[in-house]
């Protein structure tokens, strides 16, 4: 099994540490990852901010990039990211053809949206693994993000993965399926309520008396552990897959 | 293009700025937390009592989609089956046209006072400041809408139209107001939920059995038998419906639904998304006058038939869905920007969700309000979930931000026109085009990448200047030493975790 990991500019840029995470965790599942180095951005900021038309190349760029042979899978540690190319780029190659512009650009796109999966859904549908080995001793609480939870329909699949991590203790987070205000462009254009939101968000995390705030997407992991630093909150935020990629050999530092 | 359509209403401020206030209100929060909460928990309950829910949702949307693609002929059989059971049908292209034919039909009786059913198609035309303005006094007869009409506010939920007001402060109102309209509240009125309801049912009763003349709005109108329906809870709505002669209803277009059999899907669907009720209370069904003779009910029928933006909106064919919308009110109790901003802060009696796409469409995107609306959410999902006719109100977001910053063909008042992108969208549209060259090119986003990592030392935690927006409440990420490229290339990744590595068999 061969597969491509589509890590995501923000990840690429910013959180480099959970690219190392998948990696290092399908790697030890018995998974051969390659990272196409020509990977840049799926398109979703602009396509939800309303610049569809400036979205199309850099989905075809995908596309081309991804839709090779060459993979298997190609895997993402972004629920919404992972919603943007399965179920966004079928609506833009849709859209195209509503404006006269043919078949083209769906057919371009259609090879990338059959084999993209979130990263627990390729661990729990693809790999059939719920009990990836890992050891993390801390008290976690999860939230649901957004994309993950509704479009792409994740359901109890990452609660699945972290139950079975041993040493983890998993507590429930009050209002988890509330939105936490990040939204992308949202986030500057309506600041205030999108502070509001992830305060609560924040607060509600805190009432669970977890030591880490785990996600699937660290586009809201850092609106909310943005927040959680400005009010000297001591619950941490950490992505999905640094806690299965810890195990008792190598634990996550 | 500006929001003239509407008349009657006051230029509101973009959302951001009046959410900016809302956010602030910790009354108005707490408020709002506490009613959606429970709304929305309740609603949940009523609707996972039904195994066939996923069923009755997508046979609702597909009963409006049939309609809408043919909703000429089916208005045309409304007119006529209305006609036959003795009702008069008045087509209004916009909110002007349809507040002078009412106020027309009720100088015609001679009256000065209507008694009116909660309805959202009058609030839309402003028909109570319409009437007010020809001498002609709308009472409001449905409990929130009088507490709404009595402090002289706006509503800012369709359901619960003052559900921004707590006990104390509807008792208030009351006391001080109650007086100048009619029945003044009893002495020594408490904040009690039985108290007030008394009272406002007092005051209400001697302006049923003044009133000569109803105006209501309706829920739904069958076109092979033209029969209206108003699905309410209070009993307000019977009254109104049936003791006054003359009976005036105004509704917008898009309420048609082919046959009677059709409402068996709605009947279900609306009760249970908007007060969480498995049946709803008082259904009120009527059909022209024609059994004005043998039975109760108004002699005089008139039916107005708005349009006001819906035709329009009927032309784009990712925007038409919103005309499926039912007005339960279920995406307004889930929305978290609503729980946050209010009501108000939409600029329109169409709050929430459903409010921030078809206000930009009844209306045109022309107004700072209108082209602000489509920016009003998270995308989080919750409004399209919990639709009991499907709308994806995210997608429609997307579409008319599309519309705001890309411009492009649109219908207005029939005609199609190109619209410009919309002002102050500039540098956002520079810094996509800018994105979006850097993104086309692998080399160009590493160079970025790289120079971040290397100044990293400098950036601060917060932003000035426009990045404000997200540092004032949010530090920023610390960038990384290396961004993953790179790191990937020195060490190839896979032989870095070459150990432990174990097969997955069959895979
Ligand atoms: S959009 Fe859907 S959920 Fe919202 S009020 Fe209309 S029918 Fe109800």
């Amino acid at each position: 099994m061969r597969v491509a990991l589509f890590l995501t500019c923000v990840n690429d840029t910013l959180y480099p540490d959970t690219g190392r995470a998948v990696v290092k965790l399908l790697t030890r599942l018995g998974v051969e990852v390659d990272f196409p180095a020509a990977q840049t951005c799926c398109g979703q900021a602009h396509y939800n901010t309303g610049y569809r038309h400036q979205a199309e190349p850099l989905a075809r760029h995908f596309s081309d990039v991804f839709g090779t042979d060459a993979y298997d899978a190609i895997v993402t540690p972004s629920g919404s990211c992972g919603a943007m190319v399965r179920e966004l780029y079928p609506r833009m190659g849709e859209r195209a053809r509503a404006e006269g512009r043919g078949d083209g650009l769906a057919r371009r796109l259609a090879p990338v949206v059959a084999k993209t999966y979130e990263l627990t859904e390729f661990l729990v549908d693809v790999l059939g693994v719920t009990d990836v080995g890992a050891y993390y001793p801390h008290k976690v609480t999860y939230h649901p993000t957004c994309h993950g939870l509704r479009s792409l329909g994740l359901g109890e699949r990452p609660l699945r993965l972290l139950r079975a991590v041993k040493g983890l203790e998993l507590v429930s987070l009050p209002g988890a399926e509330e939105c936490c205000g990040f939204g992308g462009t949202f986030a500057v254009k309506n600041s205030d309520v999108s502070a509001a939101m992830g305060a609560d968000k924040v607060r509600h995390a805190e009432s669970t008396g977890a030591d880490v705030l785990c996600a699937a997407d660290n586009s809201c992991l850092m609106h909310i552990g943005g927040t959680m630093t400005r009010l000297r909150t001591a619950v941490r935020p950490v992505h999905l897959a640094e806690i299965l990629a810890s195990t008792e050999e190598e634990p996550l530092s | 293009m500006s929001g003239g359509a509407f008349v009657g209403m006051p230029a509101f401020p973009p959302f951001p700025r009046a959410a900016h206030e809302a956010v602030r209100n910790t009354t108005l929060r707490a408020n709002l937390r506490h009613a959606t909460h429970t709304i929305r928990d309740k609603r949940a309950r009523a609707v996972a009592e039904l195994d066939d829910w996923a069923e009755l949702r997508e046979a609702g949307k597909r009963i409006k989609d049939e309609t809408l693609r043919h909703l000429d002929r089916y208005l045309e059989q409304l007119e006529e089956s209305v006609v036959r059971a003795g009702g008069t049908v008045h087509w209004a292209a916009d909110a002007a046209e349809a507040n002078r034919i009412v106020t027309e039909l009720v100088r015609a009786t001679g009256e000065t006072e209507v008694v009116k059913v909660k309805s959202m198609a009058t609030q839309e035309i402003g028909l109570n400041e319409a009437l007010e303005a020809e001498g002609i006094h709308a009472y409001e007869t449905d409990l929130a809408e009088l507490i709404v009409q009595l402090g002289k506010d706006r509503p800012s939920h369709i359901l619960v139209p003052a559900i921004h007001r707590n006990r104390g402060e509807i008792r208030d109102i009351f006391r001080e107001e109650m007086g100048a309209w009619g029945r003044p509240a009893p002495d020594g009125l408490t904040d009690t939920p039985a108290e007030l309801a008394d009272a406002a049912r007092l005051h209400l009763r001697e302006k049923f059995l003044r009133a000569k003349v109803g105006v209501s709005g309706a829920n739904f109108m069958v076109a092979e038998t033209g029969t209206l329906v108003v699905v309410e809870s209070e009993g307000n709505g019977r009254m109104c419906l049936t003791l006054p002669e003359t009976l005036i209803s105004v509704v917008g277009i898009e309420k048609v639904v082919p046959t009677w059999r059709d409402l068996e899907v709605f009947l279900q669907t609306l009760p249970r998304s908007s007060t969480a009720e498995r049946m709803n209370p008082y259904t009120s069904m009527w059909t022209g006058t024609s059994d004005a003779q043998t039975a109760d009910g108004p002699r005089a029928f008139h039916l107005v038939l708005l349009d006001n933006g819906r035709t329009d909106t009927l032309a784009d064919e990712v925007g038409r869905q919103a005309l499926r919308c039912i007005r339960c009110s279920a995406c307004l109790n889930v929305c978290p920007v609503y729980e946050r901003a209010g009501g108000h802060a939409y600029g329109s009696v169409y709050p929430g969700p459903i409010g921030a796409i078809l206000s930009p469409q009844l209306r045109g995107t022309g107004s700072e309000i209108d082209a602000s609306l489509p920016y009003a959410s998270s995308l989080c999902g919750a409004c399209y979930e919990v639709c009991p006719v499907a709308i994806d109100i995210p997608e429609v977001l997307v579409h008319l931000r599309e519309r705001v910053v890309q411009g492009g063909e649109v219908t207005r008042r029939g005609v199609k026109v190109t619209l410009k992108p919309a002002r102050g969208h500039a540098a956002e549209r520079a810094a996509m085009r800018a994105a979006g060259f850097v993104f086309a090119r692998p080399g160009a986003l590493r160079l970025g990448q790289r120079l971040a990592s290397r100044t990293r030392r400098f950036h601060p935690r917060t932003l000035p200047g426009p990045g404000r927006a997200w540092s004032a409440a949010r530090d920023l990420p610390k960038v990384p030493a290396e961004p993953f490229r790179d790191w990937w290339e020195r060490t190839r990744g896979g032989a870095a975790q070459g150990s432990g590595r174990q097969e997955v068999s069959g895979k």
